[in-house]
């Protein structure tokens, strides 16, 4: 019983540690970020990488997320005969919630994990130690242009989800189930409002946030808190990935109650 | 001059360093040998900063390392030069872009300048032609040279080694062996070398070290130390020109 209070102590303590160490790496890569330089080519890279890479996969989940909701939102309102307002619904569950979240979670799936892949490897094979040695500061190389894509990119991935779901439940609910164009984008202007397209881009950036920070972390402390090796690596990917859309999901719950 | 005092580190429990001291004077190589996991890597990493000592100091020049941070520790580390066991070449850049990356990050020189110093040392380690190839579309040796060719184009005044012929077959190590050496007649850096190769690379150094059970078991010149009559150097040089042979 001792040993399970006095493992337990000390787990809590390591987890503890842990979570510090995470918080004064992302407070390392903000300063790094303010200060200048910034490692300019490989933020485009990053952007690249980030954002126009990942457009294709948010225009299919996009477009399909807003032709399920047509559907659902088309069956379920007109059960209430209020199958105009369908527009607004899609609009708002769109703009609001769906698409900052399933964004993230797609960039997270797609980047945040090749993102933490590659940091991994190189601090497995001593990349990242080569990068100390010549006197250069691995934030500004690895962290910090990754941060400012993401950060920059999440909200605009979102904007085209937004947008591509919109059309999407407007080809569900209007072409397909009879609710006129007019009906769904009439109503829609008058029920979303700029706070509510102000809520999705707050909450988008500080997804970005939240997938460069963990993914990097991941990678970055790879062999020190995951394991050596090529497990290690995976390891790391894996958590990277699983934390990041826990932490997406969590934060979006705070963000809705509490912020907005 | 590298000078290590007193140097104590534990992993887990586990006892590495007892207090190793050791000094290697302006210009010297020291080539540090012992068993597998007695430390020989971990003390390089001290010499060069990336781990801190638990109790005694590494101080290289006059300056302690560890102690340091930002501006002076960058400094410092611009005079210093590491090839890595595994070379840690940058996989998603060429060989060219490789050597030229510590110079581009840190001078101000132009890109001709820069194009010229670095096909100069890739010359020097003899990878002219290989430029602009990926370090995974080479062999381990010419990772190694290339490695070299990185650390090198900074004139480096103290030169740290990680085994610089591990895994690789006979020819292509003392080939290794003999550029480390031109480098050193070239640069006149202060040098360590750790390796298991005792009996080639002796001839290149001016000290040799063991390790063992945490402290400086033995040390002396090539000479000194191949007619120490200890047995755990006398073991230790015995198995290793077995495997030499």
């Amino acid at each position: 019983m001792f040993d399970l209070i006095k493992r337990f102590g000390a787990l809590t303590i390591e987890y503890t540690r842990r979570m510090g160490v995470m918080g004064l790496f992302l407070f390392k890569a903000i300063v790094f970020m303010v200060i200048p330089p910034l490692k300019f080519f490989r933020f485009l890279k990053q952007i690249r990488f980030i954002g126009l890479q990942s457009v294709v996969v948010i225009l299919l989940t996009g477009a399909f997320s807003g032709m399920v909701l047509g559907f659902q939102g088309f069956y379920s309102l007109s059960r209430f005969g209020s199958d105009a307002f369908l527009g607004p619904m899609v609009g708002l569950a769109l703009i609001k919630e769906l698409g900052p979240v399933i964004s993230a979670l797609m960039v997270t799936g797609r980047a945040g994990s090749a993102i933490a892949a590659e940091i991994g490897i190189m601090r497995m094979s001593e990349q990242i130690d080569a990068l100390e040695l010549m006197g250069l500061n691995p934030y500004r190389y690895l962290v910090v242009p990754n941060l400012l894509a993401a950060m920059i990119s999440l909200p605009l991935l979102t904007a085209i989800f937004d947008v591509v779901g919109i059309f999407g439940g407007y080809l569900i609910g209007g072409k397909l189930l009879g609710v006129g164009a007019g009906t769904y984008f009439g109503e829609m202007a008058s029920y979303v409002e700029m706070q509510d397209v102000w809520e999705g881009i707050y909450k988008s950036f500080s997804f970005g946030i939240i997938i460069a920070w963990v993914c990097c972390f991941k990678g970055y402390y790879a062999g020190i808190f995951t394991g050596f090796g090529s497990e290690g690596v995976s390891r790391a990917t894996t958590q990277a990935v699983v934390l990041s859309s826990v932490l997406i999901l969590v934060w979006d719950y705070f963000m809705t109650s509490i912020l907005f | 001059m590298i000078q290590i005092e007193n140097l104590h580190k534990s992993f887990d429990g586990h006892e590495v360093f007892k207090g190793i001291s050791l000094e290697i004077p302006k210009g010297l190589v020291l080539a540090l040998i012992g068993l597998s996991g007695c430390g020989k890597s971990v003390l390089l990493k001290h010499v060069a900063g990336l781990i801190k000592p638990e109790k005694g100091r590494v101080v290289v020049d006059g300056k302690e390392m560890g102690k340091d941070r930002g501006k002076a520790l960058r400094a410092l580390r611009d005079r210093l030069g590491f090839l890595f066991q595994g070379g840690a070449l940058f996989d998603s850049l060429n060989v060219f872009e490789n050597v030229a990356f510590p110079l581009k990050e840190k001078t101000r020189l132009s890109h001709p300048l820069i194009q010229a110093r670095v096909l100069k040392e890739l010359e020097n380690v003899g990878l002219s032609g290989s430029e602009y190839k990926y370090p995974s579309q080479i062999s381990g040796g010419m990772v190694k040279r290339a490695a070299l060719a990185r650390s090198l184009v900074g004139d480096p005044e103290i030169m740290l080694f990680d085994e610089p012929t591990t895994g690789l077959d006979p020819v292509t190590g003392q080939s290794i062996i003999e550029l480390i050496d031109a480098c050193h007649q070239r640069l006149h850096f202060t040098g360590i070398i750790v390796t298991h190769e005792i009996s080639r690379i002796s001839p290149i150094v001016d000290r040799i070290a063991m390790l063992h059970e945490g402290v400086v078991w033995a040390q002396g010149t090539p000479s000194e130390f191949f007619s120490f009559e200890d047995p755990v150097v006398r073991a230790f040089l015995g198995e290793a020109s077995k495997c030499r042979s």
